[in-house]
């Protein structure tokens, strides 16, 4: 992923719904993170509220493993997701940096139910050997704070 | 399914000494009945008086499928009301929470109403001389909950004019109040962080079962704790842990751990798991923290406050308190096969910003909705919802370490993997159900 860091997020995004979450951890810099805030785009900081998620690269890398295992419970069925992305919209740009904005509907099926949510995903990526890298993925939730089911891949 | 509304009888013989029916679980009849009467007749949680800081503050809130308005007076204290408009049945408010001003006006015909639910005004006044408004209910302003206690600032009701009193129904289980509340060296907590909201869909009896259950943390949780462990192994014991694996390794201790910890179960439902440790201990030390609470308490209550986290309270049948890390847990029955769980932080006045980084952190990884623990809990209370009603055996088993001698005591310390902490909200379950049907009939 060295060209138009627009198409970033829609890579990013196949990625998870190919289930290959070890190539996808891989796209985060060491210091990156993964963040849901419970107030969707009103949330100034992970620190002064909670949030739905918000996870460092150990964090992630832990989910990614339970996932693999045989007696993760709740993957019996397992749970598919599928991100359906408007395109991206460069918000920011400077030197080696870029901030993208792309609204998106996710659901995630699993047996019989399906869980659909609606949103903009927004990525801070920095330039890298490879590449560009995650330093943050944050996804603001339409109405992030209303009563969920269980999420259990990755928006 | 066979009914139960006139037959208290049948609804006494779903709980047995040692197991339960699975009707207790599945029976829409019995979930209205639940509502009817246990969640009318018991104290329930409603919210905390933080969250209405100001004179006009309030928030809404169901209690047992009815609607509540928590509203902070002039005066400073905290009333309960019934959502509905005195004139037509409106809502006065349809927002979680706000801040109404100084009064309430319906938004359908503008009735007006003091903070206190005393009518105030209304339009086109003397279209109503000569009638009977004023002496009719509608005439009175807003119906006003009676039982309300705020017990430092936890906001209970009890929505039914018979039943015990507060102190009787919760007994000495509120030192698990006290012992979070007191973990501020000021003795004042806030809601912080807003709060975690999870729909289970399974019965919310078998949520409230499972906060008691510690066999099952070594089956159910073990692709999150293999995957902590694998992950923290090789690390010297020397390296700084990072919070998340302080709170997430603990789940994978052993059944001795687990039965080693202890419980107490109280009358009424109510219990204590870890009454001797529990996954909570041994979070790191916060040397300048403990001197401001020895300063606050004294030496040797601060130590007893400090010393005390265990596992999980339950103040049966709506709330479940970690005094450390500083979270709640509030049970709200949606419908028999339906559970709307909500976990709140508080953040404690005087106490450093760390403790409340703890809570939201643990508060993230274990109760969200995309938390790394609960999906696994999750998935199996909604197996069972779906398994239970299986052919063939009809029961629920909870023989684990039964004792007949439990049946004539009231408070008994036990060992924490003792079925005995569910048996004993049963009891209550079935005492409270007869309660508010002998009261209705
Ligand atoms: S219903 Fe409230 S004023 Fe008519
Ligand atoms: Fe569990």
């Amino acid at each position: 992923m060295n060209g138009d860091p627009r198409d970033f997020a829609a890579h990013e995004a196949a990625l998870l719904d190919e289930r290959r979450l070890d190539d996808w951890l891989a796209l985060f810099a060491e210091d990156g993170h993964y963040w849901v805030p419970l107030l969707g785009a009103a949330q100034a900081d992970p620190f002064s509220h909670n949030s739905l998620a918000y996870e460092d690269r150990l964090l992630l890398q832990l989910r990614v493993d339970r996932l693999k295992n045989p007696r993760a419970h709740s993957q019996h069925p397992a749970s598919h997701s599928q991100h359906v992305l408007q395109p991206s919209r460069i918000e920011h740009e400077s030197a080696g940096e870029v901030r993208l904005r792309t609204p998106f509907i996710y659901i995630e099926a699993r047996g019989e139910s399906q869980v659909l949510l609606a949103g903009t995903a927004r990525h801070h990526l920095v330039r890298a050997s490879r590449g560009w890298s995650i330093r943050e993925k944050r996804i603001d939730l339409l109405d992030a704070a209303r009563a969920l089911p269980a999420i259990q891949l990755f928006i | 399914m066979t009914s139960y509304r006139h037959h208290p009888e049948r609804i006494a013989a779903l709980v047995q000494d040692d197991r339960v029916h699975r009707d207790l679980y599945l029976s829409d009849e019995i979930f209205a009945l639940e509502q009817e009467h246990l969640f009318a007749n018991t104290w329930v949680y409603l919210g905390h008086a933080s969250q209405v800081s100001e004179p006009g503050d309030f928030v809404t809130q169901d209690v047992a499928g009815r609607p509540l308005l928590m509203v902070r007076q002039p005066d400073g204290a905290v009333h309960v009301m019934y959502n509905r408009c005195a004139h037509k049945g409106t809502q006065l408010v349809t927002d979680e929470c706000g801040n109404t001003g100084r009064f309430f006006r319906c938004p359908y015909h503008a009735w007006t109403y003091k903070l206190d639910g005393a009518p105030l005004g209304l339009p086109l006044k003397n279209g109503y001389e000569g009638t009977q408004l004023k002496a009719c209910e509608s005439g009175q302003g807003l119906s006003v909950v009676k039982h309300v206690k705020v017990y430092r600032d936890f906001v209970f009701v009890r929505l039914s004019d018979s039943g015990p009193s507060f102190e009787d129904y919760f007994g000495e289980v509120l030192g698990a109040i006290d012992n979070m509340v007191d973990r501020s060296p000021e003795g004042k907590l806030t809601v912080g962080g807003g709060v975690l909201r999870n729909i289970v869909h399974c019965n919310w009896k078998m949520y409230l079962e499972n906060i008691n259950d510690t066999v099952h943390p070594m089956s159910t949780h073990e692709s999150a704790t293999k995957a902590a462990e694998a992950l923290w192994e090789g690390r010297a014991p020397t390296d700084p842990k990072p919070m998340a694996m302080e709170q997430m390794l603990p789940f994978g201790s052993g059944y001795e751990f687990f039965d080693k910890m202890g419980g107490r179960v109280f009358a009424n439902g109510h219990s204590v798991l870890g009454v001797n440790f529990s996954i909570h201990s041994n979070y790191a030390q916060l040397p300048e923290y403990e001197a401001a609470m020895r300063a606050a308490h004294g030496e040797e209550r601060a130590a007893e406050i400090l010393q005390r986290s265990p596992q999980n309270s339950v103040f049966y049948p709506s709330l479940s308190v970690k005094g450390s890390p500083q979270a709640i847990r509030v049970i709200r029955p949606l419908a028999a096969n339906r559970t709307l769980i909500e976990a709140w932080s508080f953040r404690a006045t005087g106490a450093p910003a760390l403790l409340f980084e703890r809570v939201m952190s643990y508060n993230r990884l274990v109760f969200s909705p995309m938390s790394v623990v609960a999906h696994d809990d999750v998935h199996l209370f909604e197996s069972i919802q779906q398994g239970l009603r299986a052919g063939g055996n009809e029961w629920v088993s909870l023989h684990r370490n039964y004792d007949p001698a439990e049946l004539a005591q009231e408070t008994i310390t036990t060992n924490g993997t003792n079925e005995l902490l569910m048996r004993n909200q049963f009891r209550a379950w079935a005492k409270s159900m007869a309660a508010g049907m002998e009261a209705a009939a």
